[in-house]
């Protein structure tokens, strides 16, 4: 079994859901990532999203886009993303670790070469933004091969038909996007969000995780009511790049504290 | 022979185009896709579209013997398609009133837009105030300042011009800023993108409503010069004028057909933005699967050309499909080779012609000198020049 969907198992006999942050590799520095991923592990990170730096990342709002650039800067690309992943499991074996990223720098090394390396590091799930099921049918069955996850996303407009044939390829956890729009956009709404993921349980067993929006402990908390996992990113990316550097670490560490424990809180 | 039927119903043209979007536009795709294949042979949309191709755009566009440019040369017989002639100067514009059109009918009251030096730009805020839609373009900030004329033109017909600050800030910025709004405001608004690219059908779409040009050149060749081209050369930057005259030739097996790219300071350099003719990597950006200037890493790199409508890092798909099938060739003409062809048939022709179209013009010329004088050339004049006084006249050391 797969280490997501045994923390999943894990969080649902406690009745949690599961605090899933994002930060970009290299962002601001790759000195920063190892100590960046183990910082949000020991505040509550149930698993790590980490993302591949890219030029063009179409989905992201302004605020990983420059993440991204910073990053891009560093001269961290996907080589180095999977380099730093790999750093970081030599100090945690446990903690699920899931790669987001578009699909031309995976390509441009060749997708043979980035499956075996992301195996090398121990990398649990890939998420590949801009490819959709019809375009990764093949993709998808060899990191099948590797027992590494494929997570889908599904937004407010998928249809049903549809989620039926991505949760059929899908693996690991469903990652459902709150909102139309990019990463880090507009307050969601909770009422429809619940619908939404009660709609597609209906025609999914898998965990359903929910991002792009959640901004605060009191949205986190609402979210993991209705939901198997709350995907925060932009908001601690921004905390990441407003933050002086030394103070980088605590003010990640204070955010990820107060999600959490709204989570964590069982009072309306 | 199997007739040329590509792309197939998702988009493919062998192993290029395709849609690689995120999921939160996969439904905004499948709605275009099925609108758009309900009104194409739609009698009452058609009859729309070319009825606004007359009276609106000025079409047809004539075809014009260059017979100086063709002495000079001593060789081949160079016509020119003159796409410059239309309404707002250039190909642009038959594509954004198919668009805007179908935006209409599909009850979207507002339309957004990626542009590079401005002509797709200002071609879709012509049609947007012609038919009372709002109009938003993306713009990347380089752009802005390089371009100005065209953002106070986009302006004046009554669009919002929004500077693009994120990535090379140029083009390909621009068209990603574009998809972020057309992700969030999905339901009242219709993406016009400018050129053969994109998810699908934006690569299929854009070159149905082009091919207006290539289906006139089928008629009018005959008539003027007796016979169809030898060869059909026009400049490729996405390749939206190059597909929309190459395709009803696709069929014409015996007619060659030839694209330009831009070269800009030479392929060896680095410094250019030819993808098919530098033999870049097969890659994934915006939508489709295309050749694509990048690293080694996948991360798309800047491109050069000193015309802002070539300087893209991509290519239209169809245009990687006709490469690799060798139904079509590609070649690509340097910034100073462009220059001198543009002052040459500003001076021989009496035409001020788009730095981009120069790129076509410069290759059709040295084509011309070593073939016969019984065949034919046909340049698409893409467009014509005006935009770009300000660029050759800096380049000249003249300040206007």
């Amino acid at each position: 079994m797969s280490k997501i969907k045994i923390t999943f198992e894990k969080l649902k006999e406690l009745n949690k859901s599961a605090l899933i942050p994002f930060i970009t590799a290299g962002d601001p520095s790759p000195k920063d990532t190892v100590s960046l991923m183990n910082t949000l592990v020991e505040n509550g990170a149930d698993m790590i999203e980490l993302g591949i730096p890219f030029s063009d990342p179409m989905a992201d709002g302004p605020v990983i886009q420059r993440a991204s650039e910073r990053a891009l800067k560093n001269k961290v690309g996907i080589k180095d993303t999977i380099k730093l992943a790999k750093d970081f499991r030599e100090t945690n074996k446990k903690t699920p670790l899931i790669l987001m990223g578009y699909a031309n720098p995976i390509e441009a090394i060749g997708v043979e070469n980035f499956i075996s390396l992301i195996k090398e590091a121990q990398i649990d799930g890939v998420i590949t933004v801009d490819y959709p099921p019809e375009e990764s049918k093949e993709f998808v069955k060899r990191l099948k091969k590797e027992k590494i996850d494929s997570i889908f996303l599904l937004s407010p407009t998928t249809e049903d038909e549809r989620i039926k044939l991505i949760a059929k390829q899908a693996s690991g956890f469903l990652y459902y996007v709150s909102l139309k729009g990019v990463t880090g956009a507009a307050n969601i709404d909770i009422n429809q969000v619940s619908e939404n993921v009660k709609n597609i349980q209906k025609y999914s067993d898998l965990p359903i995780a929910v991002g792009f929006g959640v901004r605060d402990p009191k949205t986190a908390k609402a979210v993991s009511k209705i939901s198997d996992g709350v995907v925060i990113g932009s908001r601690i990316v921004k905390e990441i790049e407003e933050s002086n550097e030394i103070e980088i670490i605590p003010n990640v560490k204070k955010l990820m504290h107060s999600m959490k424990v709204a989570m964590d809180s069982s009072s309306a | 022979m199997q007739p040329y039927d590509l792309p197939d119903e998702f988009g493919h043209f062998g192993q290029f185009g395709g849609t690689f979007v995120a999921e939160t536009l996969i439904e905004a795709l499948d709605e275009l896709r099925e609108m758009y294949s309900k009104y194409k042979d739609d009698p009452d949309f058609l009859a729309e579209f070319h009825s606004d191709l007359k009276h609106f755009v000025g079409r047809p566009s004539p075809i014009y013997f260059a017979e100086r440019l063709t002495k000079q040369m001593g060789g081949a017989k160079i016509y020119l398609k003159r796409e410059d002639l239309n309404h707002t100067g250039a190909h642009k514009v038959n594509n954004t009133v198919g668009q805007a059109l179908l935006a209409k009918r599909m009850g979207k009251p507002r339309v957004i837009a990626e542009t590079g030096a401005g002509q797709h730009g200002v071609a879709t805020a012509t049609i947007a105030a012609r038919l009372g839609l709002e109009c938003v373009v993306y713009m990347g900030s380089e752009d802005v300042k390089r371009q100005s004329p065209n953002v106070y033109r986009m302006k004046l017909l009554g669009a919002t011009v929004v500077p693009v600050e994120s990535g090379s800030k140029t083009l390909k910025d621009a068209l990603n800023e574009a998809l972020r709004d057309w992700v969030t405001n999905v339901s009242n608004t219709f993406y016009i993108i400018g050129t053969v690219a994109g998810p699908h059908p934006y690569p299929m779409m854009v070159r149905d409503f082009n091919s207006v040009v290539g289906k006139e050149c089928l008629d009018q060749m005959p008539e003027i010069a007796n016979k169809q081209p030898d060869v059909v050369v026009a400049c490729v930057g996405g390749g939206s004028n190059a597909m929309g005259i190459f395709y009803p030739y696709i069929e014409h097996k015996n007619v060659k057909l030839i694209g330009v790219e831009a070269a800009g300071e030479g392929i060896e350099t680095g410094r250019h933005a030819a993808p098919l003719t530098s033999e870049s990597k097969i890659g994934v950006l915006h939508g489709n699967r295309t050749y694509l200037m990048q690293n080694s890493e996948g991360q798309i790199i800047e491109t050069h050309s000193v015309s802002a409508g070539l300087d893209y890092p991509g290519v239209g798909p169809e245009h990687s499909w006709l490469k690799d099938s060798g139904r079509a060739s590609y070649v690509a003409i340097k910034d100073d080779e462009a220059l001198e062809a543009f002052h040459n048939l500003c001076r021989v022709e009496g035409i001020i012609p788009a730095l981009e179209t120069s790129h076509a013009l410069a290759y059709a010329q040295k084509l011309a000198a070593d073939m016969s004088p019984e065949e034919v050339i046909l340049v698409n004049l893409s467009g014509r020049g005006d935009k770009d006084i300000n660029t050759v006249a800096n380049i000249s050391g003249i300040s206007l």
